[in-house]
């Protein structure tokens, strides 16, 4: 029997999704638990920042980040798991690409300080307190908190990252995969694969797409969700509904299309891809019905056309602004 | 080695302050700083949030119809709550109904996703490890590995089979277990197949099963062990009169889906009611310098700092509350068992802050026994899930009793129905000035001399614990750097100086 490898779960700014998403390796988690032992995992063991400090350089084999990084405990994290252990896995879309929480580079701390800790619905605060990074309370008891950064980062902007694993969550047939890795790596069956993206596909989610392909979209109209009937066999697209499909990395089985839902772009680009919105765009831009030639489109038909798509940035961006070319997006 | 193990050795801190960081066995980012005075007794405790998202603003523009979808990032652990509460939101703000199936369908998801929570937290998070493992178990074992080795392979993978039931029932009906897809206003996306039915009808036969083995568990493995119960019962650790909050349907009875929302009293007297058209009435928020979650009270009790008692707006929520304020629970076995719950703890309501563990397995039975009354309902296959909407939406408030306490999503919206003020006031920060008051009153308990352990710096974790909660939820604030004010006191107490930037 080899030795036991050391496997920790590290969290940035995260909803602890991932870590649900390990745990949903249900019985194969027993095979996991037999080839490896579970180190710092703040939701699941009870190992502490000075655990983690006394251990030597590269004692954890295996490190899954998930959560993006937007204030310094995420990034002494980030930083202090790095040097201690041998891989370092991006894990999930908010560490690879930031997320949802990424979104928040849209707006700017004033006004989310003024939102969060005045202009709530609840929030009584007359002396408009707001929480420091350093205070000393009446009694003279020192506290800290961390400091937020302007914007949301990923992890690689903080640490040099081995392995990229995108989804939100990761599947278990993601996770089933990248067991299998460590276990050859472990069994001495296989080395370890190169450094990049690994356990994703680099086809898009059309091409995997359950439902039947239409020879050519056209696009008349730009609909929403909510007021549409949704034909469960005919692609969204074709439907009006913006999916994003053509521009997201295949690998997830098509979860949301199999309960009739349209792809919001979770998995991230395929490696191909600099900019998820703009990929998303120019697919958009490939399939709207046009009256004139195709290479005349009327202004005033693509500001037509592009006037119902209610929210471009959040929308194109969802999953992706931090990596993206825009990184933030401020309106003063 | 005998399990559990309940006391190991002491040891001498030489510091003033004992910091436990990152707080552990905990959904989300906190920390707990204990402060002792000259003779090594205890001060005070803070049990400090320390992240922030900031959803509140960056869901402003956003199209309201997508809410569901992004709000269920609020948190990976218990994504169902906010997906609901948002379609229910959505239901009140395009002014529509869902249709029974739909109401059905969302309900049963619902429950699935309730018993993959409790399961979790029982017997990976927190009974498992503290009160089977120990609370003074080595804390390299004091895990869900440490679970499985004291209680065998068996019932590990029998645990392990049921939540993956639970997972996958959710995914079939919501799309995925973790981030469901499937809530529109009006309705859901999509009906559920005859097949499909079967199958889940099979496996909440089986959760059924699971749900009797778990009370069997709290059986056996706490309340026959005398040692634990003394704990569980002691007034002078975890034990707080407060008021009480939770989902009952029109008679009063349990419910996690629809109702309104009872508070009750210290004494047990119902205090208020409210829907979601009234939530601001009855609800409000304190802000602290040292934590970036807010502490909500009771508006008409009014926020009054860490107390106990009828004139502190303290409220707690999640399992022992929705027990406490439920006249009954409509399932024969959940019903049962919570009888026997308030007979053995003297009474309701019960404020035995570790009995949250035992109500969270009664209400594990509960969610399972609903699951197969709902699915075995032939309407649920029913094709009829969606009412399309009619008209703008405007402003939409949807509550909900999430596994850990009372959620609402308040949303108003614009013209073109994008998102103009968002509130969002989650389950485990409604417990957080109650975790708060725990920690300090277990704190001063078991600590003296300056002397801890292992165990006694968990038995301050299990004060947190008990609720379960999850800041992950909770921090939906902010990126952006803080300002910072630093406040100098003279050793009379006295602010002498104000430093800010």
């Amino acid at each position: 029997m080899p030795e036991k490898i050391k496997l920790a779960l590290a969290q940035g700014a995260t909803c602890s999704g991932c870590d649900i998403a390990i745990l949903d390796l249900d019985v194969e988690l027993l095979k996991l638990f037999e080839v490896a032992d579970l180190t710092f995992a703040p939701l699941a063991t009870d190992i502490k920042f000075k655990d983690v400090e006394a251990m030597a350089d590269g004692e954890i084999t295996i490190c899954l980040y998930h959560g993006a990084v937007r204030n310094s405990e995420n990034e002494h994290i980030a930083r202090l798991l790095r040097k201690k252990s041998k891989i370092m896995v991006a894990y999930g879309i908010c560490a690879a690409y930031g997320g949802i929480p990424g979104l928040a580079n849209v707006t700017s701390k004033k006004k989310i300080l003024d939102t969060v800790y005045e202009d709530t619905a609840t929030t009584v605060n007359p002396d408009h307190t707001r929480p420091q990074t350093h205070h000393i309370t009446e009694a003279g008891h020192e506290l800290e908190l961390p400091e937020l950064f302007e914007e949301v980062k990923t992890l690689d902007d903080v640490v040099d990252v081995d392995y990229v694993i995108c989804a939100c969550p990761p599947t278990r047939e993601m996770n089933v995969k990248l067991l299998n890795v460590i276990l050859d790596f472990v069994n001495g069956k296989a080395p370890l694969p190169p450094k990049g993206v690994i356990l994703a596909s680099e086809r898009t989610l059309c091409d995997e797409c359950p439902r039947e392909k239409p020879e050519k979209v056209v696009i008349e109209e730009i609909k929403s969700v909510d007021y549409t009937k949704l034909d469960p066999e005919k692609c969204f697209l074709e439907q009006g509904i913006i999916c994003f499909g053509p521009a997201t990395r295949a690998g997830c089985d098509a979860k949301c299309i199999v309960v009739n839902m349209p792809c919001r772009g979770c998995m991230g680009p395929t490696a191909a891809v600099l900019d998820h919105g703009g990929s998303m765009l120019s697919a958009l831009a490939s399939i709207i019905k046009v009256s004139g030639a195709e290479t005349e489109i009327p202004e005033e038909e693509i500001a037509k056309f592009m006037e119902k798509l209610k929210d471009p940035l959040g929308t194109l961006y969802r999953f992706t602004l931090p990596k993206s070319l825009l990184k933030r997006v401020v309106k003063e | 080695m005998s399990y559990p193990k309940l006391e190991d050795e002491k040891y001498k801190v030489a510091e003033k302050v004992i910091k436990i960081a990152p707080a552990t066995r905990l959904e989300g980012h906190a920390q707990i700083s204990v402060f002792l005075d000259d003779n090594g007794e205890v001060e005070d405790t803070y049990f400090q949030v320390v992240e922030l998202r900031g959803f509140e603003e960056f869901c402003k523009g956003r199209p309201i119809e997508e809410m569901p979808r992004i709000t269920t990032r609020l948190c990976g652990v218990c994504p169902w709550p906010h997906h609901l509460a948002s379609t229910k939101a959505l239901d009140m703000a395009y002014n529509v109904q869902p249709t029974p199936a739909a109401k059905k369908l969302r309900e049963a998801g619902y429950c699935a996703h309730m018993l993959h929570s409790h399961i979790a937290h029982i017997y990976a998070l927190a009974v498992g490890p503290d009160f089977i493992c120990g609370w003074a178990a080595d804390p390299a074992e004091r895990n869900i590995v440490g679970v499985i080795n004291v209680v065998g392979p068996e019932i590990g993978k029998k645990v392990l089979v049921a939540r993956a039931h639970a997972q996958l029932i959710q995914e079939i009906i919501g799309g995925k277990a973790t981030h469901p897809i499937f809530g529109l206003p009006g309705g859901v996306s999509q009906s559920l197949s005859k097949e499909n039915r079967k199958k889940i009808a099979e496996m909440a036969d089986e959760l059924l099963e699971f749900g009797k083995f778990t009370l069997q568990v709290v059986d056996d493995f706490i309340l026959k062990n005398k040692t634990l119960v003394d704990v569980i019962v002691n007034k002078d650790l975890y034990y707080h009169e407060t008021y009480y909050m939770g989902m009952v349907n029109d008679k009063n009875e349990l419910n996690f889906y629809d109702g309104q929302i009872r508070i009750i009293d210290p004494a047990g007297n119902e205090f208020s009611r409210f829907g979601p058209e009234n939530y601001l009435e009855d609800m409000a928020e304190h802000v602290v310098p040292w934590s970036y979650l807010k502490m909500p009270y009771l508006r008409k009790v009014g926020w009054h700092g860490f107390k106990d008692g009828p004139d502190s707006g303290i409220v707690r929520v999640a399992p022992l509350a929705r027990l406490n304020v439920a006249d009954k629970i409509p399932t024969p076995l959940a019903q049962a068992a919570t009888d026997k719950f308030f007979e053995v703890l003297g009474g309701k309501p019960a404020h035995f802050t570790l009995a949250f563990h035992w109500a969270r397995a009664i209400e594990l039975m509960y969610a399972a026994e609903r699951l197969k009354e709902l699915i075995e309902d032939p309407e649920i296959t029913s094709e009829k899930v969606r009412n399309i909407p009619t008209e703008k939406p405007t402003v939409g408030i949807g509550i909900i009793a999430a596994p850990r306490g009372t959620l609402m999503h308040h949303y108003e919206c614009d013209d073109k129905g994008l998102i103009q003020k968002l509130n969002l006031l989650v389950a485990s920060s409604i417990n957080y000035p109650a975790m708060n008051l725990s920690m300090k009153k277990v704190a001063k308990a078991v600590i003296h001399k300056s002397e801890v352990s292992n165990g006694i710096l968990n038995l301050l974790e299990m004060a947190f614990r008990a609720y379960d909660p999850c800041f992950s939820c909770s921090t939906h604030a902010l990126p952006g750097q803080m300002p910072m004010r630093l406040n100098v006191f003279n050793s009379k107490k006295e602010l002498v100086k104000t430093i800010s930037r």
